[in-house]
């Protein structure tokens, strides 16, 4: 390996893997505290995702949507915005997805499945955009606005399918009548769940990779995440891109909604994919700026996700102990400081890394600094 | 006007006005300690998760310790060390407030998760709630009474805390370090304030008001403890915070406005008013979106709110 090779490795790869150790390193202490052994948990959690072909298989249908919501979060944050309304723009995706699925009946599959695929991107971008226009326009932060669009949107799929217009009234349960045929995405290994999105999630990186590095409106995605102000003085419009960005970053998510409701549940329910889209922050996050980091980030949390109801039904530990792994991870992957600090602790007793920048006058010995 | 005396009469305005209170009682909680942390410069959109955890451990001790009252207190101490994790995270390791917020609030949602299943048997239930005391005399007032002072010990302290919060905020000499250190910190630092002190103290406070309003809805209203029972009422307490435009009088009028739109929902059904419940669901949504694009006049945060303040 060449010394630039390495250097790469060591820039980009050494924070997320030692984040995601250090995850799991918390979630030992968790699972210790509940009074199980870790090692049980974690063996029960592996092979719950690898051990047999439909394990496997089960660990790539759950890292389908993570691969879209990780990427749907990334773009947002190359452009310096925080998109937490995945989940919002997931369920009106499904929504759209699911009419045209169950409603426009005798059109062939070739047509039929791409217009439901398209319908869910068109109703993600919508529910993403009007964050977007909201803080182009008045200034407020998309935080608290896709979060709260996230309830509404929530509320209008239990008003759709709860005894509602989209409801399907040969049961009582809450969703809609199920997909016709022709709008179902086709299982491409036999015996399993796995479905054709896998291959349309695999299409979508480099696909986003191009979008942003090399279109014109990548360019200017990127140029605001990074000087909003010199972008604005180089007259790039600023209120627009961030609008474009929270479309597509909502088309993304929609796209998640749509692949999950043709190709997994068959239905659109209230319980459509729920907790995906808070996981896939941590999937960005870890992704770092390269939309290609998003699979590796997105595997590895679909094989927490399909991996820990085994681990339930093994061991007795919660399924949400993957939350607390996850969460952990967030932590240490977004705060780089803390890891250095913690290493310092554990390599040797040196003298403690000042992390106060420079200020007026001295700079302090910059020791170890990677 | 007999006709119109009827009508309130069925409309039970009192009893819509009663419950409105109560109901409001996490929010404004919640709310208050927004405002003190903001108005330190830290945001704290952790008030979920705190809440959550809260809950959750104030029902855990409460049941295994077969008190109200010490579960009461360990609501709040687990609302104060949530937050320092989020201080110690945004101010002494400069993680995004954003990032470390959300990051409790995750982990809350796993941690009580596991341990609700693992230490707890589901659906146990614990020693009760707490009782409603009713305040003699004043309860007898009519209209105000019943709505004021007839209620339980929580939403008793958080009528306490509104102006506690309110005095300490804007006419004690704290109240000004704090607001100092959220608007201009290096002004703040110069003029001799310790601002990661105040900083941390605001935080771990509005964690102790945020684990308050967590207790709420263990050992005030269910008397036990369900997954997820917060439901995003964390959020819409800081909406009522923006809303309030960060005071903690305007925090506790926006919080009642969000509560009343939700116990109106029950209100209108029995009326006769034909909506369906989910659109009066999304209200208190859709008002918080509302307010923060700024459609009722300008919310302006603290200048130096989310920015870690870096000592030179």
């Amino acid at each position: 390996m060449s010394a630039a090779t390495l250097r790469w490795a060591r820039g980009t790869l050494l924070l997320p893997l030692v984040s995601v150790l250090l995850g799991l390193a918390v979630g030992t202490v968790a699972v210790l505290l509940s009074g199980t052994s870790p090692a049980d948990a974690y063996w029960a959690l592996f092979q719950g995702a690898f051990t047999n072909t439909n394990a496997f298989a089960e660990t790539l249908v759950a890292t389908v949507p993570y691969v879209f919501l990780g990427l749907s979060v990334a773009v947002g944050f190359r452009a310096g915005l925080f998109n937490i309304g995945g989940a919002g723009q997931l369920f009106i995706g499904g929504i759209f997805a699911a009419f045209v699925g169950y409603r426009l009946g005798g059109l062939p599959t070739v047509v039929h499945l791409p217009l439901a695929l398209l319908a869910g991107m068109l109703g993600g971008f919508l529910w993403g955009a009007i964050p977007g226009v909201l803080k182009a326009r008045f200034g407020a932060h998309e935080v608290i606005t896709t979060i709260m669009l996230n309830y509404v949107a929530a509320l209008v799929v239990d008003l759709m399918v709860n005894k509602g217009p989209m409801s399907d009234p040969r049961t009582a349960s809450p969703q809609t009548p199920p997909m016709l045929a022709s709008a179902q995405l086709p299982i491409i290994v036999p015996d399993s769940r796995l479905h054709l999105g896998l291959l349309l999630a695999l299409l979508a990186l480099p696909v986003m990779w191009f979008l942003l590095e090399r279109t014109t409106i990548g360019f200017r995605i990127r140029a605001v995440g990074l000087n909003a102000s010199a972008s604005r003085a180089a007259g790039i419009s600023v209120g627009w891109t961030m609008v474009i960005v929270m479309g597509i970053s909502g088309a993304l998510a929609g796209l998640a909604g749509a692949v999950q409701v043709l190709g997994v549940s068959n239905v659109l329910t209230p319980s459509l994919s729920s907790g995906v889209a808070f996981d896939a922050i941590a999937v960005a996050l870890l992704a770092g700026s390269n939309p290609y980091g998003v699979l590796p980030a997105a595997l590895l949390f679909g094989a927490l996700k399909s991996g820990a109801s085994f681990m339930q039904l093994e061991t007795q530990v919660s399924a949400d102990l993957i939350s607390v792994v996850q969460a952990a991870v967030i932590v240490f992957v977004a705060a780089p400081l803390l890891v250095r600090w913690l290493f310092r602790l554990r390599s040797a007793p040196a003298a403690p890394v000042s992390i106060a920048e420079g200020g007026l006058g001295q700079t302090p010995p910059r020791e170890g600094v990677a | 006007m007999s006709g119109i005396q009827e009508w309130f009469q069925n409309a039970d305005l009192v009893g819509l006005a009663a419950s409105t209170l109560v109901a409001a009682t996490p929010l404004v909680l919640a709310a208050l300690g927004g405002v003190m942390s903001e108005r330190s410069g830290v945001v704290n959109i952790a008030l979920e998760g705190i809440m959550l955890t809260s809950a959750f451990a104030g029902f855990a001790v409460a049941f295994v310790l077969h008190s109200l009252a010490l579960g009461l207190l360990a609501a709040v101490v687990s609302g104060m060390l949530i937050a320092a994790l989020h201080a110690v995270l945004s101010i002494e390791f400069l993680v995004d407030q954003i990032v470390s917020g959300m990051v409790i609030n995750i982990l809350a949602v796993g941690v009580t998760g596991v341990f609700y299943r693992t230490l707890l048997q589901e659906g146990v239930r614990g020693p009760g709630t707490l009782p409603i005391w009713r305040i003699p005399v004043l309860s007898s007032i009519p209209v105000v009474g019943p709505i004021l002072f007839q209620s339980a010990a929580v939403t008793y302290l958080m009528l306490v805390l509104v102006i506690v919060v309110h005095l300490v905020l804007f006419n004690t000499v704290w109240g000004l370090r704090t607001r100092a250190c959220g608007e201009h910190p290096l002004a703040a630092e110069t003029a001799g304030v310790n601002v990661k002190l105040v900083r941390y103290v605001n935080v771990i406070s509005s964690g102790a008001l945020g684990g308050l309003g967590g207790a709420y809805f263990t050992i005030q209203q269910i008397g036990q403890f369900l997954p997820n029972m917060t439901g995003g009422r964390g959020f819409i307490a800081l909406a009522a915070m923006i809303f309030g435009k960060w005071t903690p009088i305007g925090a506790f009028g926006a919080s009642l406005l969000f509560a009343c739109a939700d116990a109106l929902g029950a209100r209108l059904q029995y009326l006769g008013v034909r909506v369906p419940i989910q659109f009066l669901g999304m209200l208190p949504y859709i008002l918080t979106i509302i307010v923060v694009a700024g459609a009722m006049g300008r919310a302006i945060a603290p200048a130096a709110v989310g920015r870690p303040y870096r000592k030179s």
